[in-house]
């Protein structure tokens, strides 16, 4: 007799992911479904998926879906919130689309207290138009509209969104990890059940910032790129928790 | 039923929530902001909510939210704050989701002014966002026509799974009139069945997941939902055209006009039949579908000379009365488009150079 000791999670539709090699947004896809089905959550569950590189993440999660306009998934997970209190709402946006486009949006809907959970993949680049400066872009990196480098006089510093968001009122748990290696994918793993528990305790609005790879449009390796976000990324964006109402 | 005097954006918010709405999400912007504040108040009273948005753009994408998640829910805005919420109006048509949206109209372009106007013609009926959509577009042109408009307007709109735009001027939203409003709909009248909304989901559980989204990517599946999207419209246009005609039967000269323009038309017509010319009033209520069939008749009549489309713009539906009449009597056009409101006199006027012409 054999004995399973790892196999799909519930969480996930069986479907192909149209993922680059490398690419951290699969690793952080079965984070989210393995605790929306540990929790029970996934019949009472409903993601908003951005525009970007998850653009098609409503085909991946086994749970209600919907696609949002670029930027304004926590206005939407907002609207569908409001009508179901009890069910369980995320929204899933990259770098571009939270920090750029919609940093109204996801302001307010710290700002509100909004009972929601956003997971924040930060990969410091514009992935799914081609590798574009982001708001997240490290100085001197390069991208397809900074060929020189990111240059503070031109376009500033990159912005640190769990830092900022922790600061307003209505925030309850903020928390920014990483999945570099597997000991940060566990830490990842529970910061993501934390901000979903956080949520149906209605303490607030939660999000996980996670630091992630894009080999392709870092023109990397996938090894090399999770070596560059060790050496790059995180002494600029520090893990840890910078919010933690029950603290 | 007891009548009341009640102030437009007021009477707009109690025909709503008697109608089944639950859920709102607007920003303030003058002149509709009694709309969101009434809603403020009343929303809670009978256990919906009310949420001002950060921004229009915000709302109209929580609007998205909610209709997608099985609300009644509607929001309400005017002019450039309409224009912030097209992202939101194209998404919810291209989702194929109902709800509903009132644009009480101010001069534009830019910030404009903030006193009456219907600028927002084109924009309310040739789409507005972008993309291939319609909506379905009522300018009623009293307080009690938009109030039975509106209190209908979330069945229609969710019979059609189609975006319903109440278009009322400026003069609607802040004028008073006595009213009789409709009694609340009862539970079992509002509660539609919503097969493909996000109501929760499990395996096995007799329906599909609920995937509310406007992106069709793969090969064929665009052509597909503007397929379902132009049949759904044949049906609208169908069902939902709507008009009225005042003294039209035997008139030399047609008045065409929508909203409170029409009202100044109505007086003009009485007054000029008074000293012998024989005007009329053709009044499209539902600006689309537009009621280009009966305007067509109605154009064809043997004793019409002339027809005068008058509006308070530069002249937006002139064109939809142009294509509807196709060359087979002159159309003329009176309007101001910096929120001027043509006279009854002004209208007189025009029409006895008119009838000089003839």
């Amino acid at each position: 007799m054999s004995e399973t000791v790892f196999a799909r999670t519930k969480g996930l539709r069986e479907v192909e992911m149209h993922y680059c090699p490398g690419c951290g947004h699969g690793i952080v896809h079965r984070l989210v479904g393995e605790v929306l089905e540990e929790m029970g959550m996934l019949s009472k569950a409903a993601g908003v998926a951005p525009v970007g590189c998850a653009v098609f993440a409503y085909n991946y999660f086994n749970c209600d879906m919907f696609e949002a306009a670029h930027g304004r998934a926590p206005a939407v997970a907002t609207g569908i919130k409001r009508v179901h209190p009890e069910h369980c709402v995320f929204s899933y946006q990259g770098d571009g689309d939270l920090a750029s486009i919609g940093a109204a949006e996801i302001v307010h809907a710290a700002h509100r207290g909004e009972k929601i959970t956003t997971i924040f993949i930060n990969n410091a680049i514009y992935g799914m138009t081609g590798g574009q400066m982001a708001p997240t872009t490290l100085v001197g990196q390069k991208a397809t509209t900074c060929p020189k480098g990111r240059d503070p006089e031109h376009c500033g510093k990159p912005i640190r969104i769990a830092e900022m968001l922790a600061t307003i009122e209505g925030s309850a748990y903020i928390e920014r990890t990483a999945v570099n290696s597997t000991a940060n994918i566990i830490k990842t793993k529970k910061a993501i059940r934390k901000a979903f528990e956080c949520q149906m305790e209605r303490k607030g609005f939660s999000m996980v910032e996670v630091l992630s790879t894009c080999p392709t449009n870092w023109g990397l390796s996938p090894v090399e790129s999770m070596e560059w976000l060790e050496e790059n990324m995180i002494p600029y964006y520090p893990l840890g928790v910078f919010k933690d109402k029950e603290v | 039923m007891v009548r009341q005097l009640i102030k437009g954006c007021e009477a707009i918010a109690e025909a709503a929530i008697r109608g089944g709405c639950r859920y709102f999400f607007g920003y303030p912007i003058t002149p509709q902001n009694d709309i969101p504040e009434y809603m403020s108040a009343r929303l809670p009273e009978i256990g919906g909510v009310f949420l001002q948005a950060e921004s229009e753009v915000a709302a109209s994408n929580m609007v998205y939210g909610a209709a997608g998640a099985g609300a009644r829910v509607m929001t309400s805005s005017s002019s450039p704050g309409i224009s912030l919420k097209q992202e939101g109006i194209s998404t919810i048509a291209g989702a194929e989701l109902p709800c509903v949206i009132v644009n009480v109209m101010r001069g534009g372009p830019g910030i404009g002014g903030i006193q009456a106007s219907q600028g927002d013609y084109f924009q309310a009926t040739k789409g507005g966002g972008h993309g291939d959509y319609r909506l379905i577009v009522f300018g009623p042109a009293s307080i009690q026509e938009t109030v039975d408009i509106m209190y209908n307007a979330f069945d229609i709109s969710d019979k059609y799974r189609t975006p319903v735009m109440i278009l009322a001027d400026g003069l609607i939203g802040q004028m008073m009139e006595p009213v009789e409003m409709p009694e609340f709909k009862s539970d079992e009248e509002i509660k539609v069945e919503k097969d493909w909304a996000a109501l929760g989901w499990e395996e096995g559980c007799g329906k599909s997941r609920a995937v509310i989204n406007s992106l069709y990517i793969a090969d064929g599946e665009l052509e597909a939902l503007h397929e379902r999207l132009q049949a759904r419209y044949r049906v609208i246009e169908q069902n939902e055209t709507r008009f009225e005609t005042y003294l039209a039967e035997d008139a030399e000269i047609l008045l065409t006009a929508y909203g409170t323009i029409s009202r100044v038309c109505r007086s003009a017509v009485d007054e000029l039949r008074a000293e012998g010319i024989k005007a009329g009033l053709f009044r499209p209520i539902s600006l689309w579908p537009f009621p280009s069939a009966a305007m067509a008749e109605a154009a064809k009549a043997e004793s019409v000379k002339h027809l005068l489309a008058v509006e308070i713009s530069a002249g937006q539906m002139v064109e939809d009365v142009r294509l509807a009449v196709n060359g087979a009597k002159p159309v003329d056009f009176l309007g101001h488009p910096g929120s001027q409101i043509a006279t009854v006199e002004e209208i007189k006027e025009r029409v006895r150079a008119l009838v000089k012409e003839a």
